[in-house]
């Protein structure tokens, strides 16, 4: 059974009289263990794909199954808590929470998740020392170098062992090394098995992926396996050694 | 299929609760200000009265157990305008033969004593001279037990004292005390007004009431008031019941007596005030009550008031913290986290000005109290009302800007910088 099944999925927005076709009918399969890369350029739908395989929106119409389940109509609160346990997200900004340290950011899907604290600190402090900032667990994002901010927010999307990992510019803001060195680290998740898709518009950035889906106009243009995806460059304290637990 | 933990969800919005209070010490203060100064004035009153009721009604037992104490004027008066006063000097005074007839009448009465203020002024010894302050009072036999005093030294008066209206005096405590302090006073002679009487008890201290000592006083027989000062002195008639079961049938002769007596027609009402210990607690906690309902009635607006503050810097942290917000509906957090987080957060930040106001309230309460020598008391009951409160403001006015933190799209929110 495959991981995703998307049918024709669309989602039209009103902004005032006016009606936005993002998404015009997308069917997609994406089986488990996938390392894929989404492009398109600016308003093509690309971002409304995400937030939908994301679980962060609802289709207007269509059919999405994530992992067996029909989730194209559920609640809010549902969505939030499949969003919990399928999907960790990795944002371009990081996105982790200012003020607190990397082990509470990366405990806190776990929170929501209800599990006890000991089990928590535990599976956190795991998470942590898999993208090699066990010894960071106790900085705050502001002490921390942008890649290191990401590895937290990897740690983050990776601690409640999700179905897919989807990572939104992953590396926009970071120097291309220090992508590189994330990129490297998504390479050896896919290894490990990790479905990840990868949202961006750097042919570069897709380039390291299995799998190049284009969307134009809120159409997938083109589907198709990448004959040789890029390696990333390794480095003495890369990405690739630190995901060797 | 998941575990709810509770605990967890609330530790964890409590510590960011403390968080964001915390990041924003200023700002937080000014808003906890309001209910700070909302929940102290209410405490501070309840505290201060609470302190003084405390002290005023173990004072107030001046009537002896089981008695009751007829005068021309009520005990405490709320309204001083001049016509209800009016009212009041148009009474009939009482004599001293009304005293006799009721002793005469009312079998259910133990005793009828009779007592009144005749006069104020200096009382001398041989050694010393007292303030101008002195209460010159007239008291019957009886009236000792009516009115709760106990001779400590000496005796009390006895029937040749009135009959031959005799210059025996009594003294209170802080009067012997103060004209003979080495010595005992019973045999000696004092003055008041250029007239010597014959010490032959002393009484024990009767204590103070707001600041005011009570055994500044002497008493002599009130056939001698009466003969100095004249039949028309306002009198006060006392009559102690046989016990406390047949108090109100003993009340209900006396008034019946009295208006006999009075010559007050049936259907009008008594032309002459009734007062006991309880009905002076009564009067009292009438007055406080009044007291207590404007506090209240403050300390809500100042609440609604702080109230308001809160929902105002709540709403401007939900919008500060939408990408917070984002962050957390993305990874997995419901409406209802989000709602119970800014929720808790405006508890918390309630319950701390709460705990101030209630700190410095029962501290500066005491003080107050504390001015007019009564007892310190921590109000438990108000202090717990007044969390509660804090709870329930901080639920109010949390919950409007804790709605719109939950119900913000994780969309919008997560590309909101």
């Amino acid at each position: 059974m495959p991981l995703i099944q998307i049918h024709d999925l669309t989602r039209r927005y009103v902004m005032g009289t006016e009606t936005v076709h993002a998404l015009r009918g997308v069917t997609l399969t994406i089986e488990r263990g996938e390392y894929i890369a989404i492009m398109g350029p600016s308003g093509s739908g690309k971002s409304t794909l995400m937030n939908l395989l994301g679980c962060l929106d609802s289709p207007t119409s269509g059919y999405y199954e994530l992992n067996g389940v029909n989730v194209a109509h559920m609640d809010d609160n549902d969505l939030a808590e499949v969003r919990n346990r399928e999907i960790g997200f990795v944002f371009q900004s990081f996105n982790l929470l200012a003020r607190s340290d990397s082990l509470h950011n990366v405990e806190l899907p776990l929170i929501y998740a209800g599990l006890p604290s000991a089990e928590r600190r535990e599976q956190a402090v795991r998470a942590l020392t898999n993208v090699g900032l066990g010894d960071r667990m106790h900085h705050r994002p502001n002490e921390l170098s942008g890649g290191q901010r990401q590895r937290v927010a990897v740690a983050r999307a990776l601690v409640n062992d999700p179905s897919i990992v989807l990572a939104d510019e992953p590396t926009g803001n970071l120097d291309s090394r220090t992508g590189e060195e994330i990129l490297g680290l998504f390479e050896a998740l896919s290894r490990k098995g990790n479905t990840i898709i990868v949202v961006t518009h750097e042919e570069e950035v897709a380039q390291h992926a299995r799998r190049i889906i284009r969307i134009r106009d809120g159409l997938i243009a083109a589907d198709e396996v990448n004959p040789n995806p890029r390696a990333a460059m390794k480095f003495a304290a890369g990405g690739t050694s630190m995901v060797a637990a | 299929m998941k575990r709810l933990n509770l605990f967890s969800e609330l530790r964890e919005a409590f510590a960011m609760a403390i968080n964001a209070i915390a990041a924003h010490k200023l700002r937080s203060s000014l808003t906890l200000l309001g209910i700070l100064i909302g929940v102290f004035s209410i405490i501070v009153v309840m505290t201060a009265i609470r302190a003084l009721q405390g002290n005023i009604e173990s004072n107030m037992q001046q009537l002896g157990s089981d008695t009751f104490q007829m005068q021309r004027f009520p005990a405490i008066r709320v309204d001083d305008d001049s016509e209800s006063m009016d009212k009041y000097f148009r009474r009939k005074r009482f004599y001293y033969p009304d005293a006799a007839s009721i002793r005469e009448r009312a079998t259910l009465a133990k005793s009828v004593g009779v007592s009144a203020d005749a006069d104020v002024g200096a009382v001398a010894s041989r050694f010393r001279k007292t303030n101008p302050s002195i209460s010159f009072r007239g008291m019957s036999p009886e009236a000792f037990e009516t009115q709760n005093y106990s001779v400590a030294e000496g005796r009390p008066f006895v029937e040749s004292d009135m009959s031959g209206s005799r210059n025996v005096a009594v003294l209170g405590a802080d009067v012997a005390k103060k004209l003979f302090p080495f010595g005992s006073p019973l045999g000696e002679w004092v003055q008041f007004k250029g007239v010597k009487y014959n010490v032959v008890g002393v009484l024990e201290p009767k204590g103070s009431m707001f600041g005011r000592s009570q055994d500044e006083f002497m008493v002599v027989p009130i056939t001698t008031v009466l003969n100095r000062y004249g039949r028309e002195t306002s009198l006060r008639i006392q009559v102690q019941a046989h016990s406390q079961s047949v108090y109100p049938d003993t009340l209900e002769q006396v008034r019946g007596i009295l208006r006999a007596l009075r010559k007050v027609p049936p259907g009008e009402e008594d032309d002459f005030e009734i007062v006991s210990n309880d009905s002076l607690i009564k009067q009292f906690r009438t007055i406080t009550l009044a007291v207590r309902a404007g506090a209240g009635v403050i300390a809500s607006i100042a609440l609604v008031a702080a109230g308001i503050g809160i929902m105002n810097i709540m709403l401007v942290s939900v919008t500060e913290r939408t990408k917070e917000i984002g962050i957390r509906r993305a990874i997995g957090a419901k409406k209802r986290n989000i709602m119970t987080q800014f929720i808790l957060e405006a508890v918390v930040l309630s319950e701390i000005g709460g705990i101030i106001g209630i700190v410095l309230g029962i501290v500066a309460g005491n003080l107050a109290a504390a001015a007019l020598n009564t007892p310190p008391v921590f109000p438990w009951d108000w202090a717990l009302i007044g969390l509660a409160v804090c709870s329930v403001v901080g639920i109010a006015f949390g919950t409007y800007p804790a709605w719109k933190a939950a119900n913000l799209d994780p969309i919008e929110s997560l590309r909101y910088e």
